[in-house]
Formats: structure tokens, C-alpha cells, sequence
């Protein structure tokens, strides 16, 4: 019965949309998303607000899963010609989106198109520089934005009478404290292996993680990480992985359990875990800057971003791209981004969000909010702290840590990992170069 | 008895057939004709670009040492989770065959498991034996053995082969159980008066009669380990640790949709392909001749 009335109510809704929306001349907004949870109510209650703001478009935001999945239901629906008009991209889908020339529209193109009011020198540029080509054009709108932080626990800190740890030796040594008073199992972790164990860690330290400033500057880019700050780093963990003073939590975050339950007191993940330690930590906690190697001249530098983006896709009509631009300056606003900030724990984008938020004093009570931003802002982005544009990233993300695994589990050296790492990396990029639209 | 059914009109007969055909033709042949182009072009993500570069792709996994290891590993764990889900249920479709007070009971749950889905088998597996969340690997860890699939690939191995063979199990388990009610009461109790004992009742009379069904599931399960287990793979290891639970079924996944190499993920589609055929003609042309129908 449930299902007939369902069948009926869907066929009523049918063909009222059929009849009514010529009439009412709203043009639809399709908008792919991989937010879940609090998240997901941040975008709904932003389409709403778009929509309730004025009456010529209208913004329909649809769950398509994960990232990768979001990615390639958008890469599919391209291919078949219904693409969404703005599809989320996770940062590390970045070279992929910008390969494909024809696939996308640039944010930058579409608001001069548009004859909206866009400065790119509004928005934080640690978070655009990774989303914008050398001569500084922004290719896709930032959206959420994080960064990598060490969580701490403070009360399992204080039991051993440690201080947050500064660098990596302190973070060993702390650990190793921890481990040997309680925490047999997990001194410190990780999640996302390869983002902070690699990719974060080379540009804390302005080393090169690829030639070509990590592959801005073009898609005949080679790995470079098989280098001695590197190899040191991957070397340490292997050794503490032995007798769980470093305990390996996997690919993604699903290790990142470990921290709220209190069985990892250090835990280095996404700021964007803020929401889930927030609900479910029963101890004092705060997230510190990520740790460096003292000995490394100019140590730290700046990190780099996470998170996503929202691209437009191309071959829609000039009244949509309007209205997808209309969207992007009302997201802009000062206001709704100081919005998302409070209600995600993502990065305000504009500079003048991030103002009003420390004006109203939102980081004196939680000042752990405000650690990525500094990360970000630390020092002047240099060629090895930009941002990453590697293709076939998340294949290349999963080989890294295919061979980091090698090498915790003691079949490789660290120096063989890495080195091997870079090989398979490397060619991959050159498939991925060769169908790279020229 | 006449067989052949005798048709007024000529075209009538295709006419009939052709809905059938059409079926084979669209879902079946259509897509396998599309890999087998699609395996000679390299081309982006976004369909933007295609060149034609003959057997490139084939020459390139052919050429990676790598690709052999996923194959030896796929067929140990074809093997493996055929081999174990198979005995499995077959122990369990005996044992629930019994005279039982509630046997239905039994038998409906243990038809249960069938009805989830791959990925969710993954994710329920990982509850119970994922190093820091599972409930089991504390027990595990208890009684003193270092459990840590995120970093040991056997014990990752044994994990996927345990889930995926666990979710086959139902399976078999109903059609082994359909099996065993088809065979005559009469000659079990023949052979009982007779002096044979259960074991051997089994082995000389069950077992030879439950051959046709057995060939058939053995079939299905080579099947389903090679292509259904993805899920659960991609929900418990994403392949690792290390490469350690990549199957070929993985590769082509994570090449071609998360990768965006269409072309190469095609051309290990079609030697997928390509091996399946010829392990079921291998799997009819001798093991059948052992089947008694």
C-alpha cells in the first residue's frame, strides 16, 4: 500500500514539475556534494537560503557519497552529457579537474562572464593558491578547507608530565612516555598516512615533494619525496612501529577512533576532525601546530590544504552560468562564510571572515580553530608549499601507502619504499600526462 | 514423445526468441564489445582525448611483474573462499537436514546472511576484527596473538577470504539443503540396513548423488570470488596492506575509477574476461564428466 500511494505521489510530482516549472522560469542549479552529517546540513541550509534570497534559481544539492565517488559520478554524468552544474571536488581530484580543458568552466571566467563582482585578492590565498594557475586565476571556488594538526589529548599529557611536543624528536620522546605509562598500544598516529607523512611533512620543511613546484608548473612532473628528510622521517616510524610506540591507523581516517577514545593521546589528522572530537572526546583537548625537524633550516614553513573545492562544469547555458555565479558571490559573503566556519570547523576563504571571526573572539575560547590558519599563513608559500598538482593523485596516494606499509610491516627498508614509491609514481604520471589534454 | 515443437509461421520462432536475444545482446555482448575497443585506446577521465594504441595497454601489464603476483593471488583466493565456503555449507545443510525440533528456525537463519550486501559484510567484519575498533581482536590480542591486519598481509588475506566466504556460505547452504532433500530416502535406508555406517552412507551414496549440485556451486563461487568480492575488499583493506589484497576484480576498480586509466582497466577486464571463459570451459569439460546427473 505504502508503495502504491508512493508510486502515485511520484507520478502526481512528475507531472507537476513537468507542467509547472516552464511556468514559474526557475532555472535549476545542480549542485553534487560529498558532505554527510553536520555537513550536510551546512549545504542544505545554504541551498535554502540561496533559494529563499530571490526567485530566478534555484539550487538542488544532491549526496553522491565519498569524494572519490562524488568525483567519478560527476566524471560519469559528463561523459553521458548531463553533468551538475557544480560538482565538489576533494583537493587531491585538483590536476584531474584541470586537465580536463572543455570539462570545466574557470570560477574566474565565469564571473567576468557573469559581470559579477569578484577581487581573487579577498580570498585567503594560502587556500586559492592551491586552486588557482601560476598567473593567479582561480580555476574552482574554495568551499571547505582544512589542514593537518595534532590532536592532544591534555589530560593523558599531564599524567606523564609532558608539554605539548614542538618538533618530531619531542613528539618521539613524549610517546614514548606515553607509551610506556598506559598507552602500550598507541603512542602517537595518524590518519591520511601519506597527506601527513609525506606531503605535509615536505612542505612544513619547503623540501620538494615533485620537481615543477610539485607539479603547478606543469604536467612533466617527477616525484622527488626518496630524499633524506623523507627517508629519516619514514625510518623513525618503522622503528617505533615495533613496539607500538608509533601504531599505523590505516589509509584514511578510519583510525581516528583511536584518539577519542583515548587510546592514542597524540593523533595527527585533519583540523576537520574538530567536530567529531568535540562530540565524542571526554577528556581536555586541544590541536596543536604539526611538528618539525629542528636540525631543518627555516623549519617550519607553511602547510598546505585539504578539503575541497566546488568546480563548474562546463556546456551549460549562459542564464545557469549566472545563476552558478550569483551562488558563488552569495557564498562569498562575509557572513555566511564566518557561518560555515562556526558550523564545519572548515577554513573561512575570505580574508575578511577570518577578521570578523577573531574580532568577535571565537578563537579565545577555542583557539585550537585557529591553529590551521596559522599553518597556512605561517611564511610566504614557496614553490614546495604552494599546493600539490599531481595526477591520478588518489591511485598515487594509495601506491605511497601500499609501499609505507611495506616498509612498518618490515618488508621493505624505508629507503626501499620510498624509493620505490617515487618509481611507480613516476609512471603513472607519465600515463597520466599522455592523455592530459593538451 | 515429440520434442520439436512444430510452428505454423516461420518467423514466429525468432519472433519468440528475439526479446532473449536482444537481452544477451545489449546487456552481455554490447558491454564486452566496448571493452575489448576501449582496451586498445588510452584515454583521460573525461572522454576528452582518445588515441588508438594497438595492444600498449596489454604490453604494459604484461610487462609489470606485479600484474602476475595479482593473479596468483586472485586464484588463491578463488580457491580459497570456494573451497571453504563450499565445505562449509555443506557440513551446515547436513546437520540441518536432521530431523530437528525447529530446523526451519535454523535453516532460516542461517539462509540470513545472503540477504546483505557485499560492502556490509566488509564493514561488519571490520567491527569485529579491525586492529583498535574490532570487538574480537581484543580477545585475539588477549589471548597473545599479534593481531594487526592493517599491517600484516596474511592476516589481511585470511580476513577477506573469511568475509567473502562467510557471505557465500547461505548460498550453497540452500541449494545444498534443495540438493539433499531430492535424494531418495529409500536408498539411504537401503544402505543403512545394509550395515553402512553415516560416514560412509555419506561418502558412497549422499555425496556421488549431491555431484551435479556441488559442480554447479563450485561454478557460481569460482564466479563470485573472482568478480563479487570488490566490496568487501574495498570496505575492509582497500587492497593493503602493502598490495596484499589486491584481486584482479580490485585492480580493474581501482585503475579505471580511481585511477582514471580506462584503457588499462579494460585491457585487465578483458583478460579477466578471457580467464573466466576458460576456466568454466575447463570447469565443464573435465570436471563435469566426474558429475553424475
Amino acid at each position: 500500500m505504502a508503495l502504491r500511494h508512493f508510486g502515485a505521489a511520484a507520478a502526481v510530482a512528475i507531472a507537476v514539475g513537468m507542467t509547472a516549472s516552464p511556468a514559474l522560469a526557475v532555472t535549476e542549479i545542480q549542485w553534487w556534494h560529498a558532505m554527510t552529517g553536520a555537513n550536510n546540513d551546512v549545504i542544505v541550509k545554504l541551498a535554502n537560503d540561496f533559494n529563499a534570497s530571490q526567485s530566478d534559481y534555484k539550487v538542488i544539492p544532491t549526496y553522491k557519497g565519498s569524494y572519490p565517488d562524488t568525483m567519478n559520478a560527476g566524471i560519469a554524468a559528463f561523459r553521458a552529457g548531463n553533468a551538475p552544474h557544480i560538482m565538489q571536488v576533494f583537493e587531491v581530484g585538483t590536476a584531474t579537474m584541470m586537465a580536463a580543458t572543455g570539462a570545466v568552466k574557470p570560477v574566474y571566467k565565469l564571473m567576468a562572464d557573469a559581470g559579477e563582482k569578484f577581487d581573487p585578492k579577498n580570498y585567503l590565498s594560502a587556500i586559492t593558491g592551491y586552486y588557482s594557475t601560476s598567473k593567479g586565476e582561480m580555476l574552482s571556488f574554495p568551499f571547505n578547507s582544512s589542514s593537518t594538526v595534532m590532536w592532544v589529548n591534555l589530560d593523558e599529557l599531564k599524567k606523564v608530565n609532558a608539554e605539548i611536543p614542538k618538533t618530531w624528536p619531542e613528539v618521539f620522546a613524549v610517546a614514548k612516555k606515553l607509551h610506556d605509562n598506559g598507552h602500550p598500544t598507541c603512542g602517537f598516529s595518524n590518519s591520511w598516512v601519506t597527506w601527513v607523512n609525506l606531503e605535509q611533512l615536505s612542505a612544513w620543511h619547503n623540501v620538494p615533494l615533485a620537481s615543477k613546484a610539485n607539479g603547478l608548473d606543469g604536467f612533466d612532473t617527477k616525484l622527488e619525496f626518496n630524499a633524506p628528510l623523507q627517508e629519516k622521517h619514514l625510518e623513525k616510524l618503522v622503528e617505533l612501529q615495533k613496539d607500538k610506540t608509533y601504531d599505523y591507523a590505516g589509509r584514511t581516517n578510519q583510525g581516528e577512533g583511536r584518539f577519542t577514545s583515548g587510546e592514542c593521546a597524540i593523533y595527527l589528522t585533519s583540523s576537520a576532525f574538530f567536530g567529531n572530537v568535540k562530540a565524542q572526546a571526554k577528556f581536555n583537548f586541544t590541536a596543536a601546530p604539526m611538528p618539525y625537524y629542528p636540525d631543518v633550516k627555516g623549519a617550519p614553513q607553511n602547510s598546505i590544504i585539504g578539503g575541497a573545492s566546488l568546480w563548474v562544469m562546463g556546456g551549460k547555458s549562459a542564464d545557469e552560468y549566472k545563476g552558478v555565479a550569483k551562488f558563488l558571490t552569495f557564498l562569498s559573503d562575509t557572513d555566511r562564510q564566518v557561518y560555515i566556519h562556526k558550523a564545519s570547523g572548515y577554513l573561512p576563504i575570505t580574508k575578511a571572515a577570518y577578521e570578523k571571526a577573531k574580532a568577535e573572539g571565537f578563537y579565545k575560547d577555542q583557539p585550537y580553530l585557529e591553529t590551521p590558519l596559522l599553518e597556512l599563513t605561517n611564511k610566504e608559500p614557496t614553490e614546495n608549499s604552494r599546493g600539490l598538482r599531481l595526477g591520478n593523485m588518489v591511485q598515487l596516494r594509495d601506491v605511497w601507502a601500499e609501499e609505507i606499509e611495506q616498509a612498518l610491516a618490515g618488508k621493505k627498508t624505508a629507503k626501499q619504499a620510498l624509493d620505490a614509491s617515487v618509481e611507480r609514481g613516476n609512471t603513472m604520471l607519465r600515463q597520466f600526462e599522455k592523455t592530459a589534454v593538451k | 514423445m515429440q520434442k520439436q515443437a512444430i510452428f505454423q509461421s516461420k518467423l514466429l520462432p525468432y519472433a519468440l526468441v528475439a526479446p532473449q536475444l536482444a537481452i544477451v545482446l545489449i546487456f552481455f555482448y554490447w558491454p564486452a564489445v566496448q571493452a575489448v575497443i576501449q582496451s586498445f585506446l588510452l584515454q583521460d577521465a573525461f572522454g576528452l582525448s582518445t588515441s588508438f594504441v594497438w595492444f600498449e595497454n596489454y604490453v604494459e601489464l604484461f610487462g609489470d611483474p606485479a600484474y602476475f603476483e595479482t593473479i596468483v593471488r586472485t586464484f588463491v583466493f578463488s580457491f580459497a573462499i570456494a573451497a571453504s565456503s563450499l565445505s562449509v555449507a555443506l557440513l551446515l545443510a547436513v546437520m540441518a537436514d536432521k530431523p530437528l525440533r525447529g530446523g526451519a528456525v535454523y535453516r532460516t537463519l542461517l539462509i540470513w546472511p545472503y540477504a546483505v550486501a557485499p560492502p556490509v559484510v566488509g564493514v561488519l567484519w571490520v567491527f569485529m576484527l579491525h586492529p583498535s575498533l574490532g570487538v574480537l581482536s581484543r580477545y585475539l590480542r588477549a589471548a597473545g596473538i599479534e593481531w594487526n591486519p592493517l599491517l600484516d598481509g596474511d592476516q589481511a588475506a585470511t580476513l577477506v577470504i573469511l568475509a567473502a566466504a562467510w557471505k557465500q556460505i547461505s548460498y550453497n547452504f540452500l541449494f545444498f539443503l534443495a540438493g539433499l532433500a531430492s535424494i531418495p530416502k529409500s536408498v539411504l535406508e537401503a544402505a543403512a540396513i545394509d550395515g553402512a555406517r553415516p560416514m560412509r552412507r555419506f561418502w558412497t551414496v549422499t555425496f556421488p548423488l549431491l555431484s551435479p549440485t556441488i559442480f554447479f556451486l563450485l561454478v557460481v563461487n569460482i564466479v563470485y570470488a573472482f568478480f563479487d568480492t570488490f566490496g568487501i575488499i574495498d570496505t575492509m583493506t582497500r587492497g593493503g596492506p602493502g598490495t596484499s589484497t589486491v584481486t584482479l576484480v580490485y585492480k580493474v576498480y581501482n585503475d579505471g575509477l580511481i585511477g582514471g586509466n580506462l584503457g588499462g582497466s579494460a585491457a585487465q577486464s578483458v583478460i579477466l574476461m578471457v580467464m573466466v571463459i576458460v576456466l568454466t570451459g575447463i570447469q565443464f569439460r573435465f570436471v563435469e564428466r566426474k558429475v553424475t546427473y
